[in-house]
């Protein structure tokens, strides 16, 4: 049975596809570290924000342009599992934070907190 | 599936679907779903980092440990690696087999380099007594960043493998899929840097 895997993958894919992506991921890593070694912003928690939100571009821009995802290849399953894995690592993440930032504010012993109020 | 009735009614039994296309390799879909549990590996790694991130035990934070320009030098070669390994799976489209070999070569330089500069940074912090005994920040660093640069150092072994089996066997369709493979791997770990460099390393230098 003659079979082409580039074929399941999705089709082919194209220098300019390539490039697309490259470019965009370059202007999306630049920005950046020039707002954090620039020290464009003066509130640390707006540099904190617009860097996680450039990333979340990114990783967006490398599934599409690097790793050709899209709702036909191998029938929407690789879709779909990434669906699933993503819904498993917010929950992963952001459960971690949100119980161990209260297990850190709430439960901490009194001998501790004085340390850590200590300079 | 369907073909109950076809048994029943005494027919000769038919063992095949009567769906549509099926992906007739597994591999590829397999793959990606190893991959996606290397993804939830790291999501765990993250979370660690999230939550210990911020315990320096009196020890150095990454404001004061991080060099930036390292990172970033270390960051253009991961994603120029990238784009070589995709200029390699166009030559594979194309079928030329020295072309492929010659961009997989490339790619291995840059994710060697990028090895290289991760070890010289490791090395710097632990010279510093900045290791991974150090505080639970540390530990974790050590634990998400080193989890990381082994599974490129893996991908380069995996790499410079192919590139013998295609210069044996040339382009046939197992060496296609075993690229296609790598493709995904190599360009799967690029996308895990994009949370290391942003998480770790630029919010870590945030004061």
């Amino acid at each position: 049975m003659s079979h082409d895997p580039v074929a399941d993958a999705g089709g082919e894919s194209t220098f300019k596809g390539y490039m697309t992506g490259f470019v965009l991921a370059v202007i999306l890593t630049a920005i950046p570290f020039w707002l954090v070694m620039g020290r464009v912003f003066d509130k640390s928690s707006t540099t904190a924000f617009v860097v996680l939100a450039l990333a979340a571009v990114q990783i967006v821009v490398h599934m599409v342009y690097f790793l050709h995802m899209n709702g036909k290849a191998e029938g929407g399953w690789t879709l779909l599992a990434l669906g699933f894995t993503l819904v498993l690592v917010v929950i992963t993440l952001s459960g971690s934070l949100w119980v161990m930032y209260h297990l850190n504010t709430n439960m901490m012993p009194p001998a501790m907190q004085d340390m850590r109020n200590m300079p | 599936m369907s073909d109950s009735t076809a048994l029943t009614a005494g027919a000769a039994p038919r063992f095949h679907l009567t769906e549509p296309h099926h992906p007739e390799n597994g591999t590829l879909l397999g793959f990606w779903l190893y991959l996606m549990s290397d993804c939830l590996v790291f999501a765990a790694l993250f979370a660690v980092y999230g939550v210990l991130g911020r315990n320096y035990a009196a020890g150095p934070s990454g404001a004061d440990l991080f060099e930036l320009p390292l990172v970033a030098l270390n960051t253009s070669l991961l994603l120029l690696s990238s784009i070589t390994y995709g200029f390699a799976m166009l030559e594979m489209q194309r079928g030329r087999t020295r072309q492929v070999m010659l961009w997989l070569a490339i790619t291995g330089l840059f994710g060697a380099g990028f090895i290289g500069i991760e070890m010289y940074e490791f090395n710097h912090l632990m010279s510093q007594g900045a290791g991974p005994q150090r505080s639970a920040f540390l530990s974790s660093f050590f634990a998400l960043v080193g989890t990381h640069g082994l599974h490129v150092s893996f991908g380069i072994v995996w790499l410079v493998t192919l590139v013998f089996q295609l210069n044996r066997h040339g382009l046939i369709a197992e060496n296609k899929r075993r690229l296609l493979c790598l493709s995904m791997f190599w360009h799967f770990l690029d996308v895990v840097w994009i949370g290391v460099f942003s998480f770790v390393y630029l919010l870590g230098s945030l004061r």
